[in-house]
């Protein structure tokens, strides 16, 4: 399973300045072992000790954010796009 | 409807059908914010964060300070004018130039930050200098909870009364107040009301920070009475915003575009009968930016980098 996983520019000096990575899997958790497999800092950028999302991270599958999903877990079909963005305010 | 000086005016406003928007089967309303007499949802916050401040005592002899995208600050501002409270806003220097200007013509001193960290970036600037100066008050948005009691007491009271069938609320996310105050009122009145965020695409232009720990978490955003969370591309809210415009006649700003596209989105792929989106402002700040009838690209071109949220 091919999915494009979008790096945000604050991340990127980890994934040597790509803007996207195809990874593999079939959850969130499975692409991101894939792209930290390639790329070691990114685990300890997007993921705490406890495998789970850095609390100022925001994932994406379909525009939709994983946390209100079902998180790490979250399933992804081939062709999905999955992006990851810092949280940010407004107001 | 009579009322003794704007401040009063604000809320109860229109919740108004979007029968040509609508998918087959469902009914769709719209919260036009856009009637308060600022023309835009923060008026009541902003009145409800000045009420609760001068419970302790008057603030005309304090300095009120507040980090601000646009709207807040231009409520604070006209209250603040009426009321001779001195205003100082922090803003990010890529907001618009009718932002900008509406704060001036109120009386309001405005401090430029970064454009490239967004509102991140003005909320850090404005707590240093409430931090350096203790003439500051800042009653801060993001923190005091007198921004969600205004939307559970106020904006969601008026929907559960006059739309008490609802199945699915839809409101964009920059506080969080709007989505946490009209959630738990929502919630207690059925707790099987879909809660749905829209987030403004911040990747797309916030791209000055630095590290993931200019992050930032309003710490009033309650994300336990949210249900799902969608994130809304630039031109999928352009081409909202003028569908609005051209087939309902509804002239509101480009958040209430991005809230009405993940409103329709939300309907299909969760599923709901009655959905009220919550439109942030009305249309006349982004007039010049040609959102009510260019195309996207175009759009997209006259923005620039501003901000939009």
């Amino acid at each position: 399973m091919s999915v494009e996983v979008k790096i945000p520019t604050v991340l990127r000096k980890h994934t040597d300045g790509e803007a996207s990575v195809t990874a593999s899997g079939g959850t969130i958790r499975e692409l991101f072992d894939d792209v930290a497999g390639r790329f070691p800092e990114f685990r300890e950028k997007v993921m705490g000790d406890d495998g789970e999302l850095h609390r100022f991270i925001n994932v994406y599958a379909n525009d939709e954010d994983v946390r209100y999903l079902q998180g790490m877990d979250t399933a992804v079909a081939d062709g999905d796009v999955v992006a990851i963005l810092p949280a940010v305010a407004g107001g | 409807m009579l009322f003794e000086d704007p401040i009063a005016a604000i809320g109860e406003t229109p919740l108004v059908g979007l029968p040509h928007l609508a998918p087959e089967g469902t009914r769709l309303y719209a919260k036009l914010e856009g009637q308060n007499p600022t023309g835009s949802v923060k008026d009541r916050i902003a009145r409800q964060m000045i009420f609760d401040a001068e419970k302790s005592g008057p603030l005309t002899d304090r300095i009120l300070l507040e980090p601000s995208s646009g709207n807040t600050g231009i409520s604070m501002a006209m209250i603040c004018r009426l009321k001779g409270i001195p205003l100082e806003i922090v803003m990010p220097e890529s907001v618009s130039a009718e932002r900008r200007r509406m704060l001036d013509m109120y009386g309001a001193t405005v401090h430029l930050s970064a454009g490239d960290q967004g509102t991140n970036g003005a909320i850090r600037v404005a707590q240093q200098m409430a931090q350096d100066n203790p003439k500051y008050l800042m009653l801060n948005q993001y923190e005091n909870l007198a921004n969600p009691a205004a939307h559970e007491f106020g904006t969601g009271e008026e929907i559960v009364r006059d739309l008490p069938e609802i199945d699915m609320f839809v409101a964009g996310l920059g506080t969080g107040g709007t989505l946490t105050g009209v959630g738990r009122r929502l919630k207690r009145h059925n707790p099987n009301i879909t809660v749905v965020a829209a987030e403004p695409p911040a990747g797309d232009l916030v791209q000055g920070l630095r590290s993931l720990d200019d992050g930032y978490i309003p710490a009033i955003l309650d994300s336990t009475v949210i249900d799902r969370k969608f994130i809304v591309g630039s031109k999928d809210a352009f081409r909202a915003t003028r569908a609005l415009f051209e087939q309902e006649g509804v002239f509101a700003g480009i958040s209430s575009g991005a809230a009405l596209h993940v409103a329709l989105r939300a309907i299909r792929s969760v599923g709901a009968k009655c959905c009220v989106v919550l439109l942030a402002d009305g249309g006349w700040k982004y007039l010049s930016t040609g959102v009510h009838t260019a195309d996207a690209d175009e759009v997209e071109k006259n923005l620039g980098d501003q901000i939009w949220w």
